[in-house]
């Protein structure tokens, strides 16, 4: 698959008698967007924190491009916002990109381009006490894109943003990515997550649950049928299917097969005489199966 | 660290309240080094500050002979409370605010950014000695301009040694601010702390350890701000030529002994400072 830029190994951190994060090891592979999911409460953000060197592990370990997490080697190619963007009140969006750009190393004529980026140039000279809250999340990304990183470490960026801004920064994250960027991205826009990542990662209770690719995570594809009669067409359709992969649920029949079985469920319908009035593709959201996922962890704990 | 300097030093000059506090400071010891004095001398008047003294001595005080220990007088307490304010604003501010993680996830690593901010620190503190001494310079050869007495400025030696213990004094209290800053990580606690140890605790135990306690003294000459007035003593005892030291300027220490002592703080307030930067979490 390539070079893994996040490794994670039985990543643990315990807070007093608390386990925020329980064993977890997952790994983002170079020019991947990976999403990161989970409940409240879930450990996403002690994970990242850990992943940029703010929180020490209480065990496992961790290497972010090939380094110590926190160490100046992974942080000059990693841009960070976790949680909320924190910046000087006092001081201007420029000044405070200018102050990051210096802890960064980077040039000051960077800054700039990044408000630019995140369409902030015109507003550059406010006082960040008085942005809204968009326009806080939107500095927040442009100082972690001012070092042009390879890997981005981004905690809820669409947090505080109107439908516009979350369009477009769904649109920038998705150029990053295909510019060659990997984002490792925590969200609970699970919709956003399901357009945007290559590869997810669940955890709850502090635990991963599943680390897999979206079309995985969400399983074979199914086909809804409604006929009449129901009953002779369900006979019908679980001797084409196979007994057990067919299931009536809302005066409908839920068939565990492929879209591209369409075709031959048509045709055994119409042959039996029974009248087909609605045939149609079954997907699972991401969203169906976090809940299905973090609900089952819920209830075992 | 270049970049971490220069962050910070960019921080602390677009920040109003390290204007603020210069100000302050400044206005201060114009008050009472200058503006107190030799209006005292004019009108004839003897106020709180100058009651019982020679008007001549008076005068003297503000003239540029008595430079360095004009300029030094209020830095063991006043300028010292708020050097201390100082350096707890820019480090505690940085939890208050979150912005220590911002600066922590860029490229230096910890101690680098720690390094950082005690440099700029240590550069505003000179600032601030150099702008009183400047702007006293000026404010007293006026006055003998104006009184027609010699402009005798003390020589390059004496200005040097005067500014480095001025540099020491605020260094002192302000990485003690910054410390606490950084072990409370906020500012409320750090400079209600630090002010009542300034103005308070200190005052409280030398005049207890010279009246009614003398069993005290050792422990006395080990306290920060003692060594800071003993430090400013050496360098005019008893006070200078006006003959009244200023508030904490005490005899208690020698002059070595309490520039040792200063900075064996600074290093112990920097050393302890790093290792709480270094080891916690940033959450």
């Amino acid at each position: 698959m390539g070079e893994q830029l996040v490794e994670t190994d039985n990543l643990s951190k315990t807070y007093g008698a608390i386990t925020a994060v329980d064993r977890v090891s997952l790994s983002v592979w170079r020019g991947e967007v990976y999403g990161f999911l989970g409940p409240n409460g879930a450990g996403k953000t002690t994970t990242l924190r850990m992943l940029a060197g703010l929180v020490r592990p209480s065990g496992g370990s961790a290497r972010v491009l090939g380094d110590e997490p926190g160490s100046p080697p992974a942080l000059a190619r990693t841009g960070v916002l976790i949680e909320a963007p924190r910046f000087y009140p006092y001081l201007s969006g420029r000044d405070n990109l200018r102050v990051v750009a210096r802890y960064a190393g980077v040039s000051d004529r960077k800054v700039e381009g990044a408000l630019e980026t995140v369409d902030l140039a015109g507003r550059g000279g406010d006082r960040y006490a008085g942005y809204s809250l968009g326009m806080k999340q939107r500095l927040g990304v442009a100082a972690a894109l001012l070092k042009d990183p390879e890997l981005l470490i981004l905690d809820e960026p669409t947090n505080g943003l109107d439908p516009a801004g979350m369009r477009d920064m769904r649109a920038l994250l998705r150029d990053l990515g295909e510019r060659g960027h990997t984002v490792l991205l925590s969200s609970h826009l699970l919709g956003e997550v399901q357009q945007l990542c290559d590869r997810v990662g669940v955890i709850s209770g502090g635990r991963l649950l599943a680390e897999s690719t979206v079309d995985d995570l969400l399983g074979q594809a199914g086909l809804l049928v409604r006929a009449e009669p129901m009953e002779k067409a369900r006979e019908i359709l679980e001797r084409l299917v196979g007994e057990g992969n067919a299931a009536v649920a809302d005066g409908a029949l839920r068939l565990r097969t492929g879209p591209e079985q369409a075709g031959r469920v048509s045709r055994a319908l119409a042959d039996a005489g029974v009248t087909l009035t609605e045939l149609r593709p079954l997907e699972r959201s991401l969203e169906e199966v976090f809940l299905e996922m973090t609900g089952t962890e819920r209830t075992e704990r | 660290m270049i970049g971490s300097f220069s962050a910070e030093i960019l921080k602390l000059r677009k920040r109003p309240a390290t204007w603020v506090l210069l100000g302050v400071a400044l206005a201060l010891t114009q008050l009472f080094g200058y503006l107190l004095p030799y209006s005292s001398w004019l009108t004839s008047d003897q106020n709180f500050q100058t009651q019982g003294l020679d008007p001549q001595s008076v005068l003297a005080g503000t003239l540029p002979g008595e430079l360095v220990p004009t300029s030094l007088g209020g830095f063991p307490v006043f300028a010292g409370a708020l050097a201390l304010i100082l350096g707890a604003l820019a480090t505690g501010s940085e939890y208050g605010w979150g912005t220590m993680q911002t600066a922590l996830t860029q490229r230096p690593g910890r101690l680098a950014v720690y390094g950082g901010k005690l440099l700029a620190l240590a550069a505003s503190t000179l600032a601030i000695v150099l702008a009183t001494f400047a702007l006293n310079a000026a404010v007293a050869g006026v006055i003998a301009t104006v009184e027609s007495r010699p402009l005798d400025y003390p020589s390059l030696a004496e200005l040097a040694q005067g500014i480095g213990s001025g540099w020491l004094i605020l260094g002192m209290w302000c990485g003690l601010g910054a410390l606490l800053g950084f072990a409370f990580r906020g500012i409320a606690l750090p400079i209600g702390l630090g002010v009542v140890w300034v103005l308070g605790v200190e005052n409280l135990v030398s005049a207890v350890a010279d009246s009614l306690l003398t069993g005290l003294r050792p422990l006395r000459d080990l306290l920060p701000g003692v060594n800071a007035g003993s430090l400013v003593w050496s360098l005019a005892p008893g006070g200078g030529s006006s003959g009244e030291p200023p508030p904490g300027v005490i005899d208690a220490v020698t002059g070595g002994r309490a520039a040792l002592a200063l900075g064996v703080y600074v290093a112990a307030f920097a050393v302890a400072g790093a290792a709480l930067v270094r080891r916690r979490d940033v959450v």
